[in-house]
C-alpha cells in the first residue's frame, strides 16, 4: 500500500514538473555522494541498524576539557602538545584531534575530542590524564565521550526514588536448621555442577540441587557457607536459600576470572586481567570490590599487572591472589594490599585509605593478617648486603602503632602462620648456615595476646631437617610439623604449653618415618590427618593428638585433595580430575572408616558449605561438652534406629530384587522349554539341551604312528 | 587355588572359548597362532597355523571338531580342532573381528571391520557338514552401524543377531530378512565403544562390557536394561558364571599409559559381581597388564583370563567360593 502511494505521489510531482516519467531510468540517478538531498531510505532496518552503530561507535571518543584558550598564532602550539600528550597512551586516529575554534574570536574554546582506534585505549587515556596538571589553572577534566549523553539525562529536578515494596527473601540459612544436623556440600564433575547432603547416617548422599553449566569456571562457598558463588563470562553470580538455590545477585565484570569473599562475606572481590593492546605492555588488571547484598560497586581499581605483581622490592612478577587481603576479623572492616615499599590497607566505611597514607615499609615482602584482630605481622628481608637485619613485625591498624618486632640475622626467607583464633603466630624462618650454601629452620614464636607479646625460638632437634609442611591447630594450642629430608620424613607434635607452665613450648612427640607430605587438622581441633598426596599415592592415617595415638591408616589411592567438614565429624578425600583414573570422592568418619565413595569422570571440586561461627556463649558450649553423655544417648538410640532401618530396607531391598530375577528366569525358562523341539530341530535331531544324559565312555582309540620292518637276525649257536 | 600360568602366546591375548565340555580352552592373541589347551592343567595341546595376523576371535562348535577364527589377515578360518589342519578359508576386504557359530553349527555370523573406504559388516555364511561342500558366499551381508563392530552373536533360535561396537549402541537384527529390529536407547545404553557381548548360557540375557567402565546385562527379547555393574576402569571383558549368579568384569587402564604411573594405578584386576544385587563380590589379581580377555568353564568351577601382558590365567576356585553370601 504504501509503496502504491509513494507512486501516486512521484507521479504527481513528475506532470507538475512536466517531466515524463517512462522516459527517465531511474536506476542512472546518481545522488551526490555523502548526500541524500533529504532523501530517507525506505529501508527501515538498515536505518535502525546504522543507529545502533552510531551509539557504539563513540566509545573510542574522549573529551578533554579545561584546556587553556589560546588564539590562532597558538593554535598549532597547543594542538603539538595534546598530541604528545595522547599519542604516548594509544594510537589516536588519522584526523582524531579536533580542537573546534569560536568563529567570531578565532580563539579555542577550550576543550578538544580525540579518537582512539580502541575504546580500551579512550578508557586508558581518560584514567591515566583525568586531573593531569597541564600548568596550574589547567587541570585537564577527560571524559568519554559516550558519558556525555549520560550526563545529559541526568535530570535537572531530583526526583525521589521509587521504594519498591518490601518482599521477604528466603531464609539464607535455612539448610542450617536441618533436623538430622547433616552438612552440605558441592561437587562439580563434568558439566554438572550438585549440591548434596552428607547423609552419613544413611552411606550415602542425598541431591538437593543439581544444575549443568552452571557455572563458566568454578563455584565457591562465601566464607559463612550463605552463598554460592558461580562464574561467567560477563561476571559473578551468588545463590542460596532453602533449596532451591535461586539467584540472588549479579556482580556485572567481564571476563572476571577470580573471585575472593570478605570473610564476614559483606564483600565481594573480582578480579579479570585483559591482554593489552601493544603486546609489550603488561596485562591490564580489573579488581572491582562490590556489596554481596546490594550488588553495588563499593571501589574499582584498574592498572596494569605490574602494579599489582606482589614482590615488593623487585621480587617474583605475576599477581598473587587474593591481591587484598582481609582483616579485622568478621567486620570486614579494613582490607589491604602489599605494595613496593608500602602495604596499603583500606578501611571499608569510606573505602579509602586508612589515614589516606598507605604504611610505609622499606622493601617489604610479605604480610599476613590476624585471622581475629586488626593486626597485621609482615616480613621485610636484610637491606643493604646484610648490614640491616632482616624483621618481622607487628602492627595494629588503624593506629598504625608497632607492637612487637623482632630482627633476624642472615635469613633467606620468612613464612608466617598464624593460629585461627590470633593468639599465636608462627614464623618460619629460613636462615643461611655459615658458609651460605645451604639454609636451615627455625621458628619464632608470638604470643599475639600476651602481654608484651613474648616470643620464642623454637628449634627441631635436628636443625638441618627440612620442614614440608606447618599446621595450627584450630583453635588449640597445639602445632605439627613435618620434617626431614629423605622420603618418609617425621613428624612433631608440639604444644604452646607444658603441664606446668603455659608460657613455654613444649614437644608432644615425634612419629618416625611417616608416609606423609600434608597435614589436615580437624576444625574442632584434636585429630588431625597425615596424608600423603601426590607423589605418595593417598596415604591417610587419622592420628588422635590427645591420645597420641593413630586411630586408622587407610588410603585413598592417588588422593589429591581432602577437606573435612565444617563441624569435624566427617572428612572427604578427593581424586580431581588432574588425574585420568579413580575420579571420585570418599566420605570417612574423623575415626578413618570408610563411609561410602562415589566414583564421577572429570570430577573437578568438592567443597563442603562452611557454617557460620556458632551462637553458643562458651559456657553454654562448656556445659555441653560437660554432659556429652546425656546429649549422646539420644542421638545413639537414633543412630540405632537408623541402622535398624536400613539394615531392614537392605534386606528387603535385596529380597525384592532376588525375587524379580527369579520371576524373569522363570517365565524364560517356560519359553525355553516351549522352544526345545525347535532347538532339536536346528541340531538335527540331537536332543541334549543341557548337561543331562550323556555317558562318558572310554574309547580307545588305536593310531598306527608308523611301520617299520626290521629284519631279525636269529641267533644261532 | 594358585593359577595356572600359561605362557604360549608371544603377544597380547584377544579372546578366550572354553569347548562345549569344558575340557579345553582356545585361545587367541595378536600373535598368529590360535592355541588350544587343556582346560583342567594348563598343558598346552597345540596351535592352529596359517593366520598372517592377530587373531581377533574364535568359536568351537559344540561337537569339539571344528573350529572358526577371525583375523587381521583380512580371513575368517574353519580349522579341524583335532588334527590343526586348516579346512577352509572365508576372504573378506577387510580384517575379521567376531566369530559365531549358530545353534547347530550350520550358521555362523563373522563381523569385518571398517576399512579404508569399507563400512563394518556383518556376514552370515552357511557352514556346511561336509567340507567339500562349503563355500565362500554369504547368505546375509548387514551393514549400517558406524565404526567397528567388536561383536556379534546369534540371538535364540537363530532368529535374531546382536551386535555391539564403536559406536556403543546394541543392535538386534532379524537374521532371515536383515532388517533391523531394535537399537538399545542412549539414556539407558553404554556411553562408549562397546568391547564384549557374551550370551548367558540359556540365551535369556546377555552381558556387555563397555570402555564407560560399565557392564550391562539385558533381556535378549526385548533389549530392556537389567542391570548395569559399575566399576572404576574402563571394561574389555565380561563373563557370566554358569553355575552361580556372578559375572566377572576384566579390563584396566589403557595400555598405552599403564607405564606411566603406579603399578597399581592399572586395576588389571578380574572383578567379580554379584549378578542380581550389582554388588562387587571381590577381585582377581595378577596380571600386569589389562584384561582383554575372559571365560568361564561351561561347568562353572573355573575361570580363565588372557591379558594383554600375554598369559592367560586359569583358575579354579576354592571350595570357598561356592558359599559366598553377600
Amino acid at each position: 500500500m504504501a509503496d502504491v502511494a509513494v507512486m501516486r505521489e512521484i507521479e504527481a510531482t513528475a506532470s507538475r514538473l512536466g517531466v515524463d516519467l517512462s522516459a527517465i531510468d531511474l536506476d542512472s540517478i546518481r545522488l551526490p555522494p555523502d548526500d541524500d538531498l533529504g532523501i530517507q531510505s525506505d529501508d527501515e532496518d538498515v536505518y535502525q541498524e546504522e543507529n545502533l552503530e552510531f551509539d557504539t561507535g563513540f566509545g573510542n571518543i574522549i573529551v578533554v576539557d579545561n584546556l587553556p584558550v589560546v588564539p590562532r598564532e597558538k593554535f598549532e602550539k597547543l594542538e603539538g602538545v595534546i598530541r604528545k600528550i595522547y599519542s604516548q597512551i594509544g594510537l589516536i586516529k588519522e584526523d582524531g584531534l579536533w580542537m573546534p575554534v569560536d568563529p567570531q574570536t578565532e580563539k579555542t574554546l577550550g576543550y578538544c575530542f580525540i579518537e582512539y582506534n580502541t575504546p580500551q585505549e579512550a578508557e586508558l587515556a581518560k584514567e591515566k590524564t583525568h586531573g593531569y596538571k597541564l600548568d596550574r589553572a589547567h587541570i585537564f577534566s577527560v571524559n568519554m565521550f559516550d558519558d556525555f549523553d549520560r550526563f545529559m539525562k541526568v535530570p535537572d529536578e531530583w526526583a525521589p526514588p521509587e521504594t519498591s515494596p518490601y518482599t521477604p527473601g528466603e531464609n539464607l540459612q535455612h539448610w542450617l536448621t536441618d533436623s538430622k544436623a547433616r552438612d552440605q556440600f558441592v561437587i562439580r564433575a563434568g558439566s554438572d555442577t550438585e549440591v548434596l547432603w552428607n547423609d552419613a547416617r544413611h552411606l550415602k548422599p542425598d541431591p538437593v540441587y543439581k544444575r549443568a553449566f552452571w557455572t563458566e569456571s568454578f563455584v565457591q562457598w562465601s566464607p559463612m557457607g550463605t552463598y554460592l558463588a558461580t562464574i561467567h563470562r560477563q561476571g559473578a553470580a551468588v545463590w542460596g536459600g532453602a533449596t532451591t538455590f535461586n539467584r540472588l545477585m549479579r556482580y556485572a565484570h567481564p571476563q572476571v576470572k577470580l573471585i575472593d569473599f570478605s570473610p564476614g562475606e559483606k564483600y565481594l572481590v573480582t578480579y579479570s586481567s585483559h591482554e593489552p593492546s601493544n603486546p609489550r605492555d603488561a596485562n591490564r588488571v580489573v579488581i572491582n570490590i562490590f556489596d554481596v547484598r546490594t550488588g553495588k560497586v563499593m571501589r574499582d581499581f584498574k592498572g596494569s599487572a605490574d602494579d599489582f605483581a606482589i614482590g615488593g622490592a623487585g621480587g617474583v612478577a605475576g599477581v598473587s591472589w587474593p591481591i587484598f587481603r582481609w582483616g579485622g576479623g568478621k567486620d570486614d572492616k579494613y582490607f589491604a594490599r602489599l605494595g613496593k615499599n608500602m602495604i596499603s590497607v583500606y578501611e571499608t566505611d569510606t573505602f579509602s585509605l586508612v589515614d589516606k597514607k598507605s604504611l610505609k615499609v622499606e622493601s617489604v615482602m610479605d604480610f599476613s593478617w590476624s585471622p581475629t584482630d586488626p593486626i597485621l605481622a609482615l616480613f621485610v628481608p636484610e637491606l643493604g648486603g646484610g648490614n640491616q637485619p632482616a624483621r618481622v613485625s607487628l602492627v595494629q591498624i588503624p593506629s598504625k602503632e608497632e607492637l612487637r618486632q623482632k630482627n633476624l640475622f642472615s635469613v633467606s626467607d620468612c613464612k608466617m602462620y598464624w593460629q585461627s583464633n590470633g593468639e599465636y603466630l608462627a614464623v618460619k624462618v629460613d636462615r643461611y648456615t655459615k658458609t651460605k650454601k645451604s639454609t636451615y629452620t627455625g621458628f619464632e614464636l608470638f604470643r599475639i595476646k600476651e602481654r608484651d607479646i613474648p616470643i620464642e625460638v623454637l628449634e627441631l632437634e635436628n636443625k638441618n631437617d627440612k620442614i614440608i609442611a606447618f599446621a595450627w591447630e584450630p583453635k588449640g594450642h597445639r602445632f605439627a610439623v613435618i620434617h626431614g629430608d629423605h622420603p618418609r620424613p617425621d613428624i612433631s607434635f608440639y604444644s604452646m604449653r607444658t603441664a606446668q607452665n603455659t608460657g613455654r613450648v613444649s614437644k608432644l612427640t615425634t612419629l618416625k618415618g611417616k608416609q606423609a607430605n600434608a597435614l589436615f587438622w580437624s576444625p574442632a581441633g584434636r585429630f588431625i590427618i597425615l596424608a600423603g598426596l601426590k607423589g605418595l599415592n593417598g596415604q591417610l592415617e587419622f592420628y588422635n593428638v590427645d591420645e597420641l595415638e593413630t586411630m586408622a591408616t587407610a588410603e585413598h589411592f592417588m588422593a589429591t585433595d581432602i577437606e573435612w567438614d565444617p563441624t569435624g565429624r566427617y572428612v572427604a578425600t578427593s581424586v580431581t580430575s588432574v588425574h585420568e583414573m579413580e575420579n571420585g570422592f570418599n566420605i570417612w568418619s574423623f575415626h578413618g572408616k570408610l563411609l561410602y565413595r562415589i566414583l564421577k569422570d572429570h570430577f573437578f571440586q568438592y567443597l563442603w558449605r562452611p557454617r557460620p561461627p556458632t551462637l553458643l556463649s562458651p559456657e553454654k558450649e562448656e556445659e555441653i561438652a560437660k554432659n556429652l553423655k546425656k546429649y549422646s544417648k539420644k542421638y545413639e538410640a537414633e543412630d540405632q534406629d537408623v541402622s535398624m532401618l536400613l539394615s531392614e530396607q537392605e534386606r528387603e531391598k535385596r529380597k525384592a530384587l532376588k525375587d524379580e530375577w527369579e520371576r524373569w528366569v522363570n517365565e524364560w525358562k517356560k519359553q525355553h522349554e516351549q522352544e526345545k523341539l525347535e532347538r532339536q530341530r536346528l541340531r538335527d535331531g540331537e536332543a541334549s539341551d543341557e548337561e543331562e544324559e550323556y555317558e562318558a565312555k572310554e574309547v580307545e582309540i588305536e593310531e598306527v604312528i608308523d611301520v617299520k620292518e626290521e629284519v631279525v637276525p636269529l641267533d644261532h649257536e | 587355588m594358585r593359577p595356572i600360568l600359561m605362557k604360549g602366546h608371544e603377544r597380547p591375548l584377544t579372546f578366550l572359548k572354553y569347548n562345549r565340555d569344558g575340557d579345553l580352552l582356545f585361545s587367541c592373541a595378536k600373535d598368529h597362532n590360535p592355541t588350544v589347551w587343556f582346560a583342567d592343567n594348563g598343558e598346552r595341546l597345540g596351535t592352529y597355523r596359517g593366520h598372517n595376523g592377530a587373531v581377533w576371535c574364535c568359536d568351537v562348535s559344540r561337537d569339539s571338531t571344528r573350529l572358526i577364527t577371525g583375523s587381521a589377515d583380512q580371513t575368517a578360518k574353519l580349522w579341524n580342532v583335532q588334527t590343526g589342519q586348516q579346512l577352509f578359508t572365508f576372504n573378506f576386504d577387510s580384517p575379521a573381528r567376531s566369530v559365531d557359530f549358530s545353534v547347530g553349527d550350520k550358521l555362523a555370523v563373522i563381523t569385518t571391520d571398517p576399512f579404508m573406504e569399507l563400512t563394518s559388516a556383518l556376514h552370515v555364511k552357511r557352514i556346511a557338514r561336509d567340507i567339500s561342500d562349503q563355500t565362500a558366499e554369504s547368505l546375509l551381508v548387514l551393514k549400517g552401524p558406524q565404526g567397528r563392530i567388536n561383536r556379534a552373536l546369534w540371538g535364540p533360535l537363530n532368529k535374531t543377531i546382536i551386535s555391539g561396537g564403536e559406536d556403543a549402541i546394541i543392535r538386534i537384527w532379524d537374521s532371515e530378512t536383515g532388517k533391523l529390529l531394535k537399537e538399545s536407547d542412549k539414556e539407558s545404553g553404554h556411553k562408549k565403544t562397546i568391547t564384549s557381548l557374551v550370551r548367558s548360557v540359556d540365551g535369556s540375557h546377555f552381558l556387555t562390557g563397555s570402555l564407560d567402565k560399565s557392564a550391562k546385562l539385558w533381556d535378549t527379547r526385548t533389549l530392556t536394561l537389567i542391570k548395569t555393574y559399575v566399576t572404576e576402569r574402563p571394561v574389555n571383558a565380561v563373563a557370566m558364571s554358569p553355575l552361580l549368579d556372578h559375572v566377572v568384569i576384566g579390563g584396566g587402564q589403557d595400555a598405552s599409559a599403564v607405564t606411566t604411573t603406579d603399578h597399581r594405578a592399572g586395576k588389571f584386576e578380574a572383578k567379580f559381581f554379584d549378578k542380581i544385587l550389582q554388588e562387587e563380590i571381590g577381585g582377581v589379581k595378577g596380571h600386569f597388564g589389562p584384561i582383554n580377555a575372559l571365560a568361564f568353564n561351561p561347568d562353572g568351577k573355573s575361570f580363565s583370563s588372557g591379558g594383554e601382558d600375554g598369559y592367560v590365567r586359569l583358575h579354579h576356585f576354592d571350595p570357598d567360593y561356592f558359599n559366598i553370601k553377600i
